[in-house]
């Protein structure tokens, strides 16, 4: 709009001969002038809103791509194995006969040990910063979780191979080994020598892992209940346990699975902090003690190895496979989260 | 009164518990970052940033790795962050309570927390194996794929902490849409769309898992984008699973260095977003 002051200026300019045909020639050309500008101010808009939208839709396509690719990847996986693939636990390179199952064992029992351990104890973390903790320490104390749920995991990996597996190797093993060992169940549970790295070791460092975020995920949603329900239970007299049970968790109960898959999330597709304590063996063993492999330590360890379109493809399926579980996990987690906003807004 | 006491006991109980889970969990992580810090500073000399990564068996440096990401996080940052803050833009600005902005949020979601080897495994397919070897550019590239999603998100969050009312000021005043966004809401929003740059940048230099097919490795300088480029948290996870001492003493260093410019990023995000909460 700023482009039509010259021509009024002019047309001061011309001042005292003001004559008609000039008059109605220079508002003409203000007219000509004006709709050219609100021409390229309606294109520039129509362009800024058609770019943004194709650059939601690029978001739409990543998601599409990574599934088309990694199902193109493994299509020779899939026609050479079918279903199998699945339940079978070879994994031999030599004769290129592969299969899945020894390692998505893998990935379950780790992250179910992840879980065991890190979700009481994230919920004890997030209760007592929403009911116990003093306040001059809740804030201080929520930032240092926020700020280690951000750490990369390669240093959670480089930690457990490290400090945690042979600290586990020499003292906490062989307690467990002695410990169990006439117990029926749990003598195959714990049995075997104490190597240090394995499954056990792999879903502790799983654990210390997902803690923050279950732990800080936990606390927002606590937050979301109005003061006034928690007011009205203590009111009448009920403890600070009976206003958790009975009120907070009631209420919250949809927010808090949510989060907790979205940890469980993690735990099923983290690579680094797995593949530096799993010991890479490609067996289903009864003994949490002995080493195993997750999908993502497979593929993180092999990849770059891998020689031949088979074993490359069959590491690409695994990828799939991994894919698959996880968005159906972090899809049910978002779904769960998301009703709780509502909840709350 | 026997009640009285069982519920008191109850509550003595479950309040004891979250302590003992507060304190448990929190010294984990405190014990994480001490042994990091101890084991780290050891190693960390003028020479970590002045040498190359040596062969095993000698001394040598980090240079070539933490120039390799600086480089990778460069340009994933640069490629990611305009179209994360378009589509961020479309789903505040424009599409608000449209199906699309319905979806991509969704999807973004899950994009956010994806496993991000599978990413890796993407970018392999799609340009390492078409190009025949592995380079920095697909690197970037698969960095770029992880710093979308945390963009998107963070835009659209702080487009919508805008008011309405400055859009309808600037609207009555006749601006146009297109510049009611740029000079209005971005500027409004300014601050937090920084935070999500900052907290992306802090989200992808510690990825290892999808350089390790990308990026590959080098040993040696390297400023060739269609050669494979060393990254820090590479040479941390190849160095770390190696015998040789010299090598598991700058995996150390390298962990520290990558922790701190990580927490460092995160508080400075946080400071800018000063006092607002924007964890999930």
């Amino acid at each position: 709009m700023l482009s039509i002051e010259p021509s009024r200026r002019e047309l001061n300019g011309a001042g005292d001969v003001s004559d008609i045909a000039l008059e109605q020639q220079a508002s003409q050309s203000v007219i000509v002038e004006r709709t050219r500008v609100l021409a390229r101010i309606a294109l520039i808009d129509r362009v800024f809103y058609q770019v943004t939208r194709a650059a939601a839709v690029v978001v739409l396509i990543i998601l599409g791509g990574v599934i088309v690719s990694l199902v193109h990847g493994s299509w020779p996986a899939m026609q050479a194995f079918g279903f199998g693939f699945l339940t079978s636990q070879a994994w031999n390179p030599v004769t290129e006969n592969f299969g899945a199952a020894a390692a998505i064992y893998g990935t379950l029992v780790t992250s179910i040990i992840a879980m065991v351990i890190a979700v009481p104890v994230g919920l004890g973390v997030a209760t007592f910063l929403t009911e116990l903790c003093p306040h001059a320490l809740r804030r201080p104390i929520g930032v240092a979780i926020e700020l280690l749920a951000g750490i990369p995991s390669i240093i959670y990996g480089i930690w457990g191979l490290f400090v945690l597996a042979p600290f586990l190797q020499s003292h906490v093993q062989p307690a467990l080994i002695s410990a169990f060992g006439d117990i029926p169940f749990f003598s195959t549970l714990f049995a075997g020598p104490p190597y240090g790295i394995g499954m056990l070791t792999a879903g502790f460092i799983l654990a210390i892992m997902v803690l923050p975020f279950i732990a800080s995920i936990s606390r927002d949603v606590f937050e979301t209940v109005p003061p006034v329900l928690k007011e009205a239970a203590w009111g009448i007299g009920a403890t600070t346990w009976e206003v958790m049970r009975y009120v907070v968790v009631p209420y919250t109960r949809v927010g808090v699975i949510g989060g907790m898959m979205l940890g469980l999330g993690r735990a099923l597709g983290e690579t680094m902090a797995v593949t530096f304590v799993i010991g890479n063996a490609h067996k289903i063993s009864g003994s949490l003690l002995a080493p195993g492999t997750t999908i993502s330590a497979t593929i993180a360890n092999e990849f770059t190895e891998a020689v031949g379109d088979l074993y490359t493809s069959a590491l690409i399926e695994l990828g799939l496979i991994l894919f698959v579980i996880t968005f159906f996990v972090l899809a049910l987690a978002r779904y769960m989260l998301m009703r709780i906003e509502q909840k709350s807004a | 009164m026997s009640l009285y006491a069982s519920r008191r006991g109850a509550n003595s109980a479950a309040t004891t518990l979250c302590w003992v889970a507060a304190v448990f969990g929190l010294s984990w992580l405190a014990l994480i970052l001490g042994s990091l810090v101890y084991e780290g500073v050891r190693g960390l000399s003028p020479a970590v940033f002045t040498e190359m990564t040596p062969p095993p068996g000698s001394k040598g440096g980090l240079l070539n790795a933490i120039a390799g990401s600086l480089v990778m996080t460069i340009i994933g940052v640069a490629i990611g962050t305009p179209l994360g803050m378009l589509a961020g833009t479309y789903m505040a600005e424009y599409g608000r309570y449209s199906k699309l902005t319905m979806i991509v949020r969704f999807i973004n979601d899950i994009l956010l927390s994806a496993p991000s080897i599978v990413i890796g495994l993407f970018v392999y397919t799609v340009l390492v194996h078409p190009m025949g070897h592995f380079s920095g550019i697909s690197g970037a590239v698969a960095l770029a794929l992880l710093v979308v999603p945390v963009v998107v998100r963070t835009t659209e969050d702080m487009l919508l902490l805008v008011p309405g009312s400055m859009r309808e000021a600037a609207s009555a005043l006749g601006a146009p849409r297109a510049h009611v966004v740029a000079k209005v809401a971005y500027r409004a929003a300014k601050a937090g769309l920084i935070t999500g740059v900052l907290l992306a940048v802090a989200r992808v230099s510690g990825e290892t898992a999808p350089l390790l097919f990308t990026a590959l490795n080098n040993q040696f300088w390297s400023s060739d984008l269609t050669a494979p480029m060393a990254s820090l948290p590479v040479v941390i996870f190849q160095f770390a699973l190696s015998p040789y001492k010299d090598w598991q003493q700058l995996a150390w260093t390298g962990a520290l260095l990558i922790t701190v410019a990580v927490l460092a990023l995160s508080i400075a995000a946080r400071a800018l977003s000063a006092g607002r909460r924007n964890s999930k």
